[in-house]
């Protein structure tokens, strides 16, 4: 017998052992490292580069240049001119000119009053440091010497700004209310928005669970419709509806549908489908025991409703609300397409970069769109965390019991909201098949003809299935693996915490900002990955990237079911990890993998906003040919063009239903007892 | 019974093991020897470090310090990989998607074996462990027990020279445990493997092991065999932690004496020093009961009169709460034989002599008060 009872007291002092790593850690540790990277060049250094831009200022330094005139005979006298000073003696730049973008230039001639192109007189200019830069023609000069220049190329001689990082662009943003006064704009519409969608969503949900209101099903296919088109085509709707021609217009009263009153209306119709997941998530797991305790406690329905159902739906709620506002703040398409003189963010973004080619300013839009839209993803997962801890395996779900009057109620709420989903859907369908809106009613498949418009043609459409595809089958592939890596193995501890980190960023960041950050970063001719600009490999990386998140945490989710022993087992048979990952983890996760495959599908084929900026005219995409036709005016071909968006992912949903049915009763059978 | 002296020599040898969990210490210098083929029950509540030191000797969670030899070669720093050890987790941990041959025959792949030759180890292990016509079904088809021996199988299937059981059989029925518990002891004394398996279920230990390590705070507080663990624990912990035992306040008198209350008894194997506060202690089943007088007419020393205040009918015997005023406030409970109390007539109420035998009257050090 022996025994120790006295404890010990404090670990003794040397090295702590180092683990000796496996061929598998090894393996794993690096291929986490490499999507890490994935993430970092894709995510971290694009948007690092964009924050550095927005607070790159450019500024013309007439000091910077030194100037020598000749007489009449062509010889100097060596008197040497400063730049600077000319400039305070004639007045000829004020200091608003000076400040300009990256590609601004000055000419120097208004420093010279008596300049004249013809006179024989001589010029000579330097730089007075080795930073400062001049044109001549479109010949760059630096460096300090002196350049002897008759007049007639005198002329051409243009000063370029000088880069410095501060908050110049902030302040003129600032100072500038025809831009600053889009965020007020676009809280105020997400607001609105918001509060509306999830009002509508919630007692939609409510019908669908608490109620035994009859053809649920359907009412849940229509209320997941939305989904599928790009967020510019409700706008389309609405303009065929309210527009200067509408079927409709009397019922506005005068009111214009180009500005608020279409964008509220539209992101109502593009984010209930978001809101309602989430709030019918809520109130799914709500536990009937709570009921049956008011009921037994005589409580009204109207004090049950208020002390039972909604603090159980509170967290479904917030969250919705904060997605909903996210999703109306960060979105480009609609307001680009209904929202006429009303500016907002988003648009701004895209007005500056595309419309005056300001980089800078577009920079300094993306920052301010950010801010909210971090803070309202920052909200939303500390309140779904919170939401998870309140589901309890021993909760027995709530079971509805018949109402006749408030099931009929409930039948004509859904029918109006349906109503309302489908009704838009089917305008667009409408006016696709209409030749021409409201003059010839008569059908026609022209609309259809979109070779011989703007935007792409069909080749745009073929290219977005192309890129939905590849999103998909590349975006499941390196977000599972990603999520297993990080799920699964061993210490390493900071690396996966960084790692999920970056996975959880895509999220917070709007499109827009995303597709603009692209620009800065890979449209830089020093970036050795500058060849992929303008292809599809971009458009494909940038849309895993920018719908990472979502998709990283249906795998997550899925592999934290999965017993965390598996590893462990595999290991002390000896077998390899990739093994156990290829013959169990796969197959007991792939209705989890087909749910990311759909997701990026379907996300492919209608984003606009992070691939406006990237797609070169050999990659047109349907979503952006819908936004170009109608911005040429061309909004019947436009709605056609959508609603092809429309049924495709349609049947891409048929066909994930019926594959992952047949694939699902094949592989996993082990799950019927 | 008698436990033989462990079988085969050293095989596994833990040194100096310390844990640390930021600065939470889990294993504080844990040193342990392991013959080959022993069967080993780290046994302690939870939280004890039990399950932090299987994971060290199997690799999973390394210990921060300290050294683990296995098979005379040091593998402190190896991944589990590259270790010799099998293991069968309280979750079974079975592949839900493979069917049950699949599961075992996972460790027989990439090793050199034929498809044939697999295919016979499976039968076998399928056989061995009782369950011979189940192959081809798939985990979640099998009951918890059933599921639990083909973690077993698979587990054992390559032969390793170790054996790893995380709480094998808490997540089973009652019934199920006991049956179970027996037919793994069966084949591990069949199979001659070291065995480590961790439990907190003190019965288990008992009926299981050759050896226990009684763990607690991250130490060991005991190793022995089984009736020395229960016969004689080493302090007051093990004591307390395995099987029932009354406990009271008490101070060693004159001649090594325990005085309890106004009396003192006499007690054989304590070695403190005479004025030292001790809590003396007995289990229950090794109180005698006698009929009332019997203090008279005997004159043992080690007899007192009490009150049988309440009893407890537990099916085999009676648990019963003795109480004597001049035993101070402290209460006895005593199991007595269905047959004693027969015999003796006794009821609730009633008055009678117990013996609390020298030889199984137990004294340990007063434990620190907690801060």
């Amino acid at each position: 017998m022996n025994s120790i009872s006295t404890d010990p007291g404090t670990l003794p002092a040397g090295p702590d052992i180092k683990p000796k790593l496996s061929r598998d850690d090894m393996l794993m540790r690096g291929s986490m490292m490499v999507i890490a990277l994935y993430l970092i060049v894709t995510l971290a250094l694009p948007l690092y580069t964009m924050l550095s831009k927005s607070f790159s200022t450019y500024r013309v330094e007439p000091s910077q240049y030194e100037f020598q005139v000749s007489d009449e005979a062509g010889v100097f006298d060596g008197t040497i001119l400063s730049g600077g000073e000319l400039n305070r003696q004639m007045k000829v730049f004020a200091d608003a000119d000076l400040v300009t973008g990256s590609d601004g230039r000055l000419p120097v001639t208004g420093f010279f009053p008596d300049f004249n192109f013809r006179s024989p007189v001589m010029y000579q200019i330097r730089n007075t440091t080795n930073a400062g830069r001049f044109l001549i023609g479109s010949t760059l000069k630096e460096g300090t010497d002196w350049v002897e220049l008759d007049s007639n190329t005198f002329r051409r001689v243009q000063m370029r700004p000088v880069q410095s990082r501060g908050m110049g662009n902030f302040v003129s943003y600032f100072s500038t209310p025809a831009l600053f006064n889009s965020i007020k704009n676009s809280l105020w519409i997400s607001v609105v928005s918001t509060i509306v969608t999830v009002t509508l969503a919630f007692w939609f949900a409510y019908a669908l669970n608490r109620s035994c209101m009859r053809y649920k099903g359907v009412f849940r296919l229509i209320a997941m419709a939305p989904i599928l088109v790009p967020s510019l085509l409700p706008g389309i709707a609405l303009v065929y509806l309210f527009g200067n021609q509408g079927m409709l217009k009397e019922l506005l009263f005068g009111a214009s549908i180009y500005g608020p009153i279409g964008i509220v209306i539209g992101s109502v119709f593009f984010t209930f489908p978001h809101a309602f997941l989430i709030i019918s998530t809520a109130l799914a797991i709500s536990d009937a025991r709570l009921y049956e305790a008011a009921a037994s406690l005589r409580s009204t329905p109207w004090r049950t409703f208020w002390t039972v159902t909604i603090p159980g739906a509170r967290y479904g709620l917030i969250s919705a609300a904060f997605v909903v506002f996210n999703l109306v703040i960060t979105d480009f398409g609609l307001p680009k397409v209904i929202g006429g003189q009303f500016n907002v963010l988003a648009v701004d973004i895209y007005k500056q970069v595309i419309g005056q080619q300001n980089f800078e300013m577009g920079a300094v839009v993306s920052v301010v769109l950010v801010i909210p839209a971090i803070l309202a993803f920052a909200i939303d997962r500390m309140v779904q965390s919170k939401q998870v801890a309140l589901l309890s395996a021993r909760s027995v779900p709530y079971q509805a019991s018949p109402n006749p009057k408030a099931d009929r109620i409930f039948l004509i709420y859904c029918s109006l909201v349906g109503l309302f989903i489908v009704g838009l859907l089917a305008v667009c369908q409408f006016a696709a098949l209409i030749k021409f809106w409201p003059y010839d009613l008569s059908l026609s498949l022209k609309n259809y003809d979109f070779n011989k418009m703007d935007g792409g043609g069909w080749g745009s459409y073929f290219n977005s299935i192309k890129l939905a595809f590849l999103t998909a089958v590349i975006g499941t592939t390196v977000v599972f693996f990603g999520a297993y890596l990080v799920e699964k193995s061993n210490g390493f501890k900071l690396g996966r915490s960084v790692f999920q980190m970056f996975a959880m960023l895509p999220m917070a960041i709007p499109g827009m900002v995303l597709g603009l950050s692209y620009i800065f970063f890979f449209n830089n001719p020093s970036n050795p990955l500058n060849g992929i600009y303008g292809t599809m490999a971009i458009l494909v990386i940038c849309t895993v990237t920018h719908f990472y998140t979502v998709s990283h945490l249906t795998a997550v989710t899925a592999l934290k079911q999965m017993d965390k022993e598996f590893e462990s087992v595999s290991a002390s048979l000896k077998q390899p990890t990739m093994k156990l990952f290829a013959r169990v983890t796969v197959p007991v996760c792939l209705p989890a993998v087909l749910d990311i495959s759909i997701y990026l599908f379907v996300n492919a084929m209608t984003t606009v906003s992070a691939v406006v900026f990237l797609y070169s005219p050999k990659t047109t995409l349907a979503s952006i040919a819908v936004l170009n036709m109608d911005d040429a005016g061309d909004i019947a071909p436009a709605a056609a063009m959508g609603m092809m968006i429309f049924y495709t992912n349609a049947a891409a949903r048929i066909i994930h239903l019926i594959a992952s049915k047949g694939i699902l009763t094949r592989t996993q059978a082990w799950r019927s007892r | 019974m008698l436990q033989k002296t462990p079988p085969g020599e050293m095989y596994l040898s833990i040194q100096n093991v310390w844990k640390a969990f930021g600065s939470f210490l889990a294993l504080k210098d844990i040193s342990l020897e392991i013959n080959e083929g022993e069967f080993i029950c780290f046994l302690g509540p939870s939280g004890c470090g039990k399950t932090t030191l299987l994971r060290a000797i199997a690799g999973l969670d390394l210990q921060t310090k300290g050294t683990v030899m296995q098979d005379g070669k040091d593998v402190s720093n190896l991944p589990p990989s590259e270790r010799d050890f099998g293991i069968v987790f309280q979750s079974y941990a079975l592949f839900p998607n493979l069917t049950i041959e699949k599961n075992i025959a996972f460790g027989l792949e990439n090793t050199g074996r034929s498809k044939s030759e697999i295919s016979v180890r499976v039968n076998e292990l399928l056989n061995l462990v009782g369950l011979p016509d189940q192959g081809k079904k798939y985990p979640a088809q099998l009951s918890g027990g059933q599921q639990q021996r083909i973690a077993l199988a698979r587990a054992i299937a390559t032969k390793p020279g170790l054996l790893l059981l995380d709480e094998p059989l808490s997540a089973l029925d009652a019934k199920v445990r006991v049956h179970l518990r027996h037919e793994i002891k069966e084949l591990q004394r069949k199979l001659g493997v070291t065995t480590v398996m961790v439990t907190h279920d003190q019965e288990e230990a008992l009926a299981m092991a050759d050896r226990i390590v009684v763990m607690n705070h991250g130490v060991i507080e005991q190793v022995g065999s089984p009736t020395e663990i229960y016969r004689a624990p080493a302090n007051l912990f093990v004591a307390d932690f395995i099987g029932e035992m009354n406990q009271v306040k008490s101070q060693v008198t004159k001649g090594g004496r325990l005085s309890i209350g106004e009396k003192t008894f006499a007690c054989l194997s304590h070695k403190f020093n005479d004025g030292t506060p001790v809590i003396a202690a007995i289990r229950p089943e090794d109180i005698i009961p006698h009929e009332p007088g019997y203090l008279d007419t005997g004159g043992n020393r080690n007899c007192i009169e009490v009150t049988l205040d309440e009893m407890e009918f537990l099916g085999s015997f009676w648990r019963c709460r003795l109480s004597n005023k001049r035993f101070g406030s402290s209460e006895l409970i005593a199991d007595f034989s269905i047959n004693a109390v027969r015999r003796l007539g006794l009821e609730e109420g009633c008055s009678m002599v117990i013996e609390l035998p020298e030889n199984r009257l137990m004294a340990f050090d007063v434990p620190e008060a907690k801060a």
